[in-house]
């Protein structure tokens, strides 16, 4: 027992709960090899289940939640983990936004599901994916596909001091500035999506050398529709901009203002084709 | 016969835990005993086959990537494969064997991830990894310490371990730089060694306890070396043991080298041969093989290509009396060190010998691939992902945008011989074991699969289906 100047602090009681997701943003934790046997050590572990700690109804002080909800039982089950926790953390773009599996709200769902399944209505799906916020209070949203084991760690070092941390906001672009990467939109005329995607995830495309597609989800004060105009220009099908900026994060409103200016330009070679062919 | 499902009566229900994908384990009990076992997979349907119609060839790789975060880049090694073919882009030389180091990169962080977080704590009887590491911290270290090697590679040819970004239709959409590659290089040397350290001990874990389960085996085998990318499906008939040349009395070793097999299928007529279904119980597809089931993952590889094993392990293996090849499946986690090695030594030799391309379109072909006359066109590909075969079917239009597109994952290849094996173990030990101790023995078996349940969950509930008393 401590004496009343030196309090004993319970330990922060941290559980991890999987939705409708790929298992990814877990792998931010079980990669950690070291480092998880120190968080074990210091946090109390209640659920974890891919790591063996099952106690889906553990109270928790700080719940981390992959994955996005699909389905009638994810419904009832999210709302299980809001009321056992206090703080609710949305790990990753499919807790945040739906993820990929949201692009069967733009088609026909339940078609999709029968020409995958025989049975279809044996699945259970909920209408609409949706991410848990349409469901729960989020505390915190960490952006990614998948998330970095900093950003993990970072939330839950804070949490674990009662403090929700600032989530940057700010675009891919500014993470390519501060690392000095060399801008591949402007010197090689990729369709990089950086400048309308929330940074992160350390600008991990430009920096390898490629174009950034959009897995962070929209960053703030975007403007998709002008970035849309331009990669067109710049010889990217209409169509494909359009389909990058609706996917793994389709249900984002700006993401698909942009998609919409994209399917409305036709390209001048097209255009040309078009012409002759009349 | 009652067939009202009940639910389990225990005020707790009993979780199993350490696999990947959301599922439980039903048991149905008669007398108090376990009649029957299922593994019944309740992982949310994601749909993927039908969300990836409509999208642009070359966006495909960083989608297919999302089925799984533990083994992403099997997913996109495959689908670039199917691509390739449908567009009849050859990548070079240079790119293939950099995507042979990505697949070697990502055995290793998937199988050390599954020895040491998922199935160890079974066989060494402890709840979890943490638990086990503090009887057991240097194999645990080590076990971290391969994985990390395993990401390390990864990292190096995507930018990262989980959906790395680096493989497009082609080849790559960056080379790495020779210091990057050499760090890399210096991290798996010293790999090395504890990977043989590891299939030593693994030698050592205990088979047995009712895993035995002779089956057709399904695995790829290639011209030469272990089958990691490429090669034709080689299907191992039940109780022929093994293939090995060299002990095929009537093997003429020169001249047919895969003497002993059935002729290697190409991927389309394997395809032809396998049917998916669905069953009540489960979200994920059932396949079978000519209506049977069948057996895909490291143990099947062992017993396809147990002639292209590296000295060092058959070595190690004679002297433990032989125990790989096996139709034991808690023999699946020594194949599975035994590949972390092989892996990793193989990584060695494609590291030591990178170079950086000579000409761009080493790296990837320079006009972007289209297909101009305006048909579709259909390609397969297959790999050896870490849980086994894995194949993808695209079916493109005539501007390179997916049409149909069909994905057939190991874990539900191997869904029906879990079904059997189940079968098997509640015939042979539920009249004799409590429900509480025959589901343990459940799930460890199950475990040993490496199931990829949609690759992710882990929520492998025990459900009690009381079908009252016999007669």
């Amino acid at each position: 027992m401590g004496s009343p100047a030196t309090p004993v602090v319970p330990p922060t009681r941290l559980s991890v709960h999987k939705f409708s997701s790929c298992d990814g943003c877990q792998l931010a934790l079980l990669n950690l090899g070291a480092g998880l046997l120190r968080l074990v050590d210091d946090l109390q572990v209640v659920h974890f289940a891919e790591l063996g700690v099952v106690d889906e109804d553990a109270e928790a002080d700080v719940a981390l939640v992959e994955g996005s909800i699909s389905t009638l039982a994810e419904v009832e089950r999210i709302a299980r983990v809001r009321a056992r926790s206090r703080y609710l953390v949305a790990m990753g773009a499919c807790a945040m936004s739906g993820g990929i599996q949201a692009l069967r709200n733009l088609a026909d769902g339940p078609a999709w599901a029968a020409a995958v399944y025989p049975d279809a209505g044996a699945l259970g799906l909920a209408p609409q994916v949706s991410p848990l916020a349409a469901h729960v209070r989020v505390d915190l949203e960490l952006a990614g596909c998948p998330v970095t084991s900093r950003q993990v760690l970072q939330a839950v070092r804070s949490l674990q001091r009662g403090v929700v941390p600032a989530v940057d906001r700010a675009a891919v672009c500014q993470e390519c500035k501060r690392r000095e990467v060399v801008c591949v939109l402007v010197t090689r005329g990729l369709p990089c999506l950086g400048p309308v995607t929330r940074t992160g995830c350390d600008a991990v495309c430009p920096a390898f050398g490629r174009d950034c597609y959009a897995c962070s989800g929209p960053a703030e004060n975007a403007a998709p529709e002008a970035l849309a105009r331009r990669l067109v220009a710049l010889g990217t099908p209409p169509e494909r901009v359009a389909a990058r900026l609706v996917a793994i994060h389709s249900r984002s409103e700006s993401f698909r203002r942009g998609a919409a200016v994209a399917r409305a330009l036709v390209p001048d070679g097209a255009r040309q084709q078009e012409e002759s062919a009349r | 016969m009652t067939s009202t499902p009940q639910p389990a009566t225990s005020g707790h229900p009993s979780l199993m835990a350490r696999v990947e994908g959301e599922g439980r384990i039903d048991l149905d009990l008669r007398d108090g005993r376990v009649v029957a076992a299922r593994l019944a997979i309740v992982e949310p349907a994601r749909l993927f086959e039908k969300l990836l119609e409509g999208r642009h060839a070359l966006d495909v790789p960083d989608l297919v990537a999302r089925i799984c975060g533990i083994c992403p880049a099997a997913y996109q090694l495959t689908a670039v494969q199917a691509l390739e073919q449908a567009l009849g882009v050859e990548p070079d030389p240079w790119a293939v064997d950099l995507r042979r180091l990505l697949a070697c990169g990502e055995w290793i962080e998937s199988h050390c991830l599954h020895l040491h977080l998922l199935a160890l704590p079974d066989v060494l009887g402890f709840p979890d990894a943490a638990t086990m590491a503090r009887r057991h911290p240097d194999e645990v270290a080590r076990g971290f310490a391969l994985q990390e090697a395993g990401n390390e590679i990864i990292r190096l040819l995507g930018g990262r371990s989980v959906h790395p970004v680096g493989l497009t239709v082609g080849g790559f959409l960056a080379a790495p730089r020779p210091a990057d590659v050499e760090r890399v290089a210096a991290l798996v040397a010293a790999a090395v060694p504890q990977a043989l350290d590891l299939v030593r001990w693994a030698i050592g874990l205990p088979g047995g306890r009712g895993a035995e389960l002779d089956v057709t085996r399904v695995a790829l085998r290639a011209d030469a070396g272990y089958p990691l990318g490429a090669g034709g499906v080689a299907v191992l008939p039940a109780g022929a043991g093994s293939h090995d040349p060299n002990v095929d009395p009537e093997g003429d070793r020169g001249a047919d080298p895969d003497g002993g097999l059935p002729p290697l299928l190409d991927v389309p007529a394997f395809a032809a041969r396998v049917e998916e279904r669905q069953v009540p119980y489960s979200t994920a597809l059932h396949a079978s093989l000519d209506g049977a089931p069948y057996l895909v993952g490291p143990l099947a590889r062992v017993a396809v290509n147990a002639d292209r094993l590296p000295p060092a392990v058959t070595g190690l293996l004679a002297r433990s009396g032989a125990v790989l090849p096996s139709t034991d499946l808690m023999r699946s986690l020594l194949a599975r060190a035994v590949e972390v090695y092989l892996a990793l030594a193989e990584a060695l030799e494609l590291l030591t010998a990178y170079r950086v391309p000579r000409r761009a379109a080493e790296r990837v072909p320079q006009r972007p691939p289209r297909r101009t006359d305006g048909r579709t066109a259909v390609g397969f590909g297959a790999i050896e992902a870490p849980r086994g075969l894995l194949w993808h079917r695209f079916e493109l239009n005539g501007d390179g945008v997916v049409v149909r597109a069909r994905i057939v994952p190991p874990t539900s290849q191997n869904q029906a011989c879990i079904a059997e094996h189940l079968r098997l173990v509640v015939e042979a030990l539920g009249p004799h074991l409590p429900p509480d101790q025959l589901q343990r023995h459940c799930e460890a078996v199950v475990r040993c699969y490496d199931p990829c349940i949609s690759c992710a969950t882990h929520l492998v509930r025990v459900r009690l289906h009381d079908l009252g008393a016999s007669g």
